[in-house]
């Protein structure tokens, strides 16, 4: 089995600048949403508390959110997650609640609610551990049962939302050092331009669809940032090659000839990640989906922007053989016939 | 070309070994287990209490898998909760002959079923984080300036002594924020207070001013003295934590600082946040204070009256006011240990109280200048002061022990002396992160973690050999070594695994075998140009390295970023991730090579690789024939 049986280069570089526009106008849209929209970010970063129930059968969210209205602790989202029987509840953070009681408030209220009350319970496992729980019960029944709560305080949020940038930043430092390093600034410029178009890109899909911005999905991004960069590494290593091995061509027939010759394993590699990936969404649960979701817009956008986005602004660099052949030490070969036949 | 010399296959088999070894235990899933703890602070167990656990279960006729001693607790392992429950029964009733007053917490857990020969080797399984077993999380921010502040307190009351002791007059002692202010009447006297204090006090700094017709001396706590003092706040709240957390009974709890002022507490198998709060959460400071007689204080009591100047007003646990002295006597700080009690006369409930050597001085200097008068100890939460007992002092009392009785049951007795056991924190501490987990839903995600990687694996595992042959199968191979050397390394490291490490585990190994389609495609990009197999595979594996180097270094750059600047479950993932990419270049590269040169690299007349099609521009799309070995 082989997918790619190409002939002569494919002159990738010929749409660039179509493309190049499209690429700028979905940047801006990203842009646009990001700044209007604004990002759903989760309570990890803005601090507030997260209720979990799960219900024996579907969820009547309308008697939820009045049932937690009633408490008069702010704004109250209620959703479905996961399965209609699982509902998950956001509260802010408000000044004048304490907010280690919320969870408990809540809990009680939404048992009180379905007509039974709430008991602290010591059970053993069939496993044989001993654990205490907040049981809801009525006639030996649980209409309604606490999984999971979260609450995280307004000074810890914006502390998580201050080192995700610094991760950030680091990061785009760290890989724009080392393509300065390995390459030439040209390139370096042009990868992580490339690579941040992904980043925004991604946040921008958060931003109009309101998806949820966890901590989960900041790890995403940045792992996407990093895995993307290699595309472009691997790309411009050719490009270098390229130079080498073949003097009459230009610029932008070494950019074409050098994606040509990489696009298999471009594919075959993101498509094995995103075989990876699309596991976890469809068999992670919904603690996982966007999580995923952002690993999986990220690597698609990644093919395309190495490609498309990093080469090409490589080329509107201007990216010569010179920029490349000072460098290698092959270059200033004494014994290399084609010296001084630069074009 | 394609050998390699015994030695590399020797690093080989020997990680292949390792690597099992230690990835072995995470199989054998958890037993049931009975943990016997000490319920009272003065009660130490240690490895000599073995034998009387042992001896209650025989005595019951309960068969244990093995009684072994583990850092603080003893632990029982048993091949059915039937005998879990059977051998509880028995060590409970052979340790706390009085059911009302326990010595020993006896806790139902599990314990890992990996055999002894593992655990010798400390060959252990990974610790489910507690998304993944269900549990409590908080996370808990001490208030260092309460500590400090405390620490001034305490000062303050030292510096009286002192100065009491060596017959120093004072105009007045007051303390203001962190700072001391001592005025004095003449300078002579200030002169030899500073002297004494500078040589008894070495945390305090002076500096003298007058002040008025007055001398004034100001102590201001010196920098290193308050970086110690908010060191021990977090140490000495930590043994607290520890102290109160063994009441729980709960088999491996976390208590960690994390950051400079903050401290993580872990409870698996704790659903019930309001006891575990209750317990933990208790940001109680102890204090002793003598109450205020005078008949203005008892008008102020009653809210008929202000309050008499340098006292404040308190409410006792019955709900009545009682005006105390503003001056700390004894703080929690030297109180070594309460407990519940009888009298031996009277037989009525007591709390009985031990001082450390300081507080005893202190103790017996109040004591008997103030027989007759009401002492009181108060308990604060969060700011909030209360009266828990404030008996009348009958006679001095020396030596440090310290008896209350009077209108007490059984129950307050014990409960007061739990409020001040767990009294002793040096500075309150608020939650500012809670989270709890069910544990079905700590099951529940074990099962997608483990599901999404095996799917995944397959998926990748099943393409790799349709497309690349048998080099597809050691591509696999290559990628089932390194799931086996990472869970190992995650092993032998007792890292915890939570649900974003398994997402790790996961991408990591969607990561991973693009060092190996790098290879794959060179090698047939060698072959396509005309090079003889063996050529091809040397060749391919070479180039391809530089390559595989620069996509790791790339991808390690965020990682390291991420496990710099994260926190939490983005540090689980972080680690998981950078540690994947490590072993993912030694797997993908050596050990697939070891597996190509193994198969391939003996044969001499080598006529073809089994790398699946090798098209060849040449010729027409198809007709190519496929080079198979």
């Amino acid at each position: 089995m082989e997918f790619f049986r190409i002939r002569r280069d494919i002159p990738f570089m010929r749409h660039a600048l179509v493309l190049n526009v499209v690429s700028a106008l979905t940047f801006l849209a990203a842009v646009f949403f990001i700044a209007t929209r604004g990002l759903h970010l989760s309570i990890e970063f803005t601090g507030g508390t997260v209720i979990e129930v799960e219900y024996p059968q579907a969820a009547q969210l309308e008697k939820v959110r009045g049932t937690v209205d009633t408490l008069n602790f702010g704004e109250v989202q209620v959703q479905n997650f996961g399965t209609s029987r699982d509902v998950l509840i956001r509260l802010p953070v408000r000044g004048d609640v304490k907010q280690a009681e919320v969870v408990t408030r809540v809990f009680e209220a939404l048992c009180k609610a379905e007509g039974a009350a709430t008991s602290s319970v010591q059970m053993t496992t069939d496993k044989g551990e001993a654990i205490s729980k907040v049981v809801c019960g009525k006639d030996g029944a649980e209409p309604v049962r606490l999984q999971r709560s979260e609450f995280v305080g307004p000074s810890v949020g914006s502390e998580l939302a201050r080192d995700g940038a610094y991760a950030l930043i680091a990061t785009v430092v760290g890989i724009m050092l080392y393509l300065a390093i390995r390459f030439e600034w040209k390139f370096s410029v042009a990868g992580i331009v490339a690579n941040l178009h992904d980043v925004v890109i991604i946040v921008g899909f958060f931003a109009f669809f309101q998806w949820e911005f966890s901590l989960a999905v900041l790890a995403a991004v940045l792992a996407v940032l990093g895995y993307s960069v290699n595309e472009s590494v691997v790309i411009f290593d050719r490009v270098r090659e390229a130079f080498r091995k073949y003097r009459k061509l230009n610029s932008r027939e070494v950019i074409d000839h050098a994606i040509t010759s990489t696009i298999s394993r471009t594919i075959i590699t993101h498509g094995s990640t995103l075989m990876m990936v699309v596991s976890m969404y469809i068999f992670g649960g919904a603690t996982l989906h966007y999580f995923a979701l952002a690993l999986m817009i990220g690597i698609l956008f990644g093919i395309y922007s190495s490609v498309f986005v990093a080469a090409a602004i490589a080329m509107w660099l201007g990216v010569k053989r010179e920029d490349l052949v000072r460098q290698g030490p092959k270059e200033t070969d004494p014994d290399d016939p084609n010296a001084g036949a630069v074009v | 070309m394609n050998r390699y010399p015994l030695w590399k296959y020797a690093i080989l088999v020997v990680a292949l070994i390792v690597g099992l070894i230690y990835t072995l235990p995470n199989f054998f899933g958890e037993a049931p287990a009975v943990q016997v703890s000490s319920a009272k602070a003065t009660l130490k167990i240690d490895a000599a209490f073995v034998p009387r656990v042992e001896q209650a279960l025989v005595a019951a006729g309960v068969k244990a898998d093995f009684v072994q001693f583990d850092g603080n607790s003893v632990k029982a392992r048993f091949d059915t909760t039937d005998n879990q429950i059977k051998g509880k029964d028995a060590i409970v009733k052979a340790l706390n002959p009085d059911a009302s007053d326990p010595s020993y917490i006896v806790a139902l857990n599990l314990l890992s079923r990996s055999p002894q020969w593992l655990s010798s080797m400390h060959a252990l399984p990974m610790y489910l984080g507690l998304d993944l077993r269900g549990g409590v999380h908080f996370l808990m921010q001490v208030d260092m300036k309460a500590a400090l502040t405390k620490k001034a307190e305490a000062l303050t009351g030292d510096i009286r002594t002192l100065l009491r002791d060596k017959n120093l007059r004072h105009a007045g002692i007051t303390r203001d924020g962190n700072n001391v202010d001592i005025r004095f009447r003449d300078r002579d006297t200030q002169a030899a207070a500073r002297n004494l204090l500078t040589e008894q006090l070495p945390d305090l700094a002076w500096t003298e001013a007058p002040d008025g017709s007055d001398f004034k001396l100001s102590g201001v706590l010196k920098p290193e003295a308050a970086r110690a003092v908010q060191e021990t706040a977090v140490k000495q709240n930590i043994t607290t934590l520890h102290n109160r957390v063994n009441e729980l009974g709960v088999a491996e709890p976390v208590i960690q600082q994390q950051g400079l002022d903050r401290v993580v507490v872990q409870l698996p198998g704790v659903q019930d946040t309001a006891k575990a709060k209750d317990i933990i959460g208790r940001t109680a400071t102890l204090e002793v204070r003598m109450v205020e007689d005078s008949a203005e204080a008892a008008a102020a009591a009653v809210g008929s009256g202000p309050v008499p100047f340098g006292t404040e007003r308190y409410v006792e646990r019955g709900g009545s006011g009682l005006i105390l002295k503003r001056q700390v006597i004894l703080t929690g700080e030297n109180l070594v240990d309460a407990q519940a009690g009888f009298d031996s006369q009277t037989q009525e409930p007591t709390v009985n109280l031990t001082l450390d050597a300081k507080g005893a001085r202190i103790f017996r200097d109040v004591t008997r200048e103030n027989v007759g008068k009401r002492m009181a100890i108060l308990l604060f939460e969060k700011g909030k002061g209360e009266v828990v007992t404030a008996p009348v002092i009958r006679s001095e009392i020396g030596g440090g022990r310290v008896q209350i009785s009077g209108r007490m049951t059984t129950m307050e007795a014990n409960d007061t002396a739990l409020l001040l056991r767990s009294g002793s924190l040096a500075a309150p501490m608020e939650i500012i992160e809670e989270r709890t987990i069910g544990p079905s839903l700590g099951a529940e995600n074990i099962a997608k973690g483990f599901n999404s990687v095996m799917y995944g694996f397959a998926a990748i595992g099943v393409f790799m050999c349709l497309y690349y042959l048998l080099f597809g199968v050691f591509s696999t191979l290559a990628l089932a070594f390194n799931v086996l050397l990472l869970i190992a390394v995650l092993s032998m490291l007792q890292a915890t695994l939570t649900l974003p490490g398994i997402a790790a585990i996961a991408l990591a190994l969607g990561m991973a075998i693009d060092a190996n389609v790098l290879i794959n495609e060179r090698v047939r990009e060698e072959l396509r140009n005309g090079a003889s197999p063996q050529v091809a595979i040397n060749t391919g594996y070479e180039r391809a390295w530089a390559t595989i180097l620069d996509s790791n270094v790339t991808t390690l750059i965020a990682g390291v970023a991420l496990l710099a600047f994260g926190s939490g479950p983005v540090r689980g993932f972080a680690i998981v991730h950078c540690l994947g990419i490590l072993t993912s270049m030694f797997s993908a590269v050596m050990f697939s090579r070891g597996l190509v040169n193994l198969w391939y690299g003996r044969q001499k007349k080598l006529k073809g690789v089994s790398i699946g099609q090798v098209w060849k521009p040449a010729a027409e799309p198809g007709t190519e024939p496929a080079t198979k070995a």
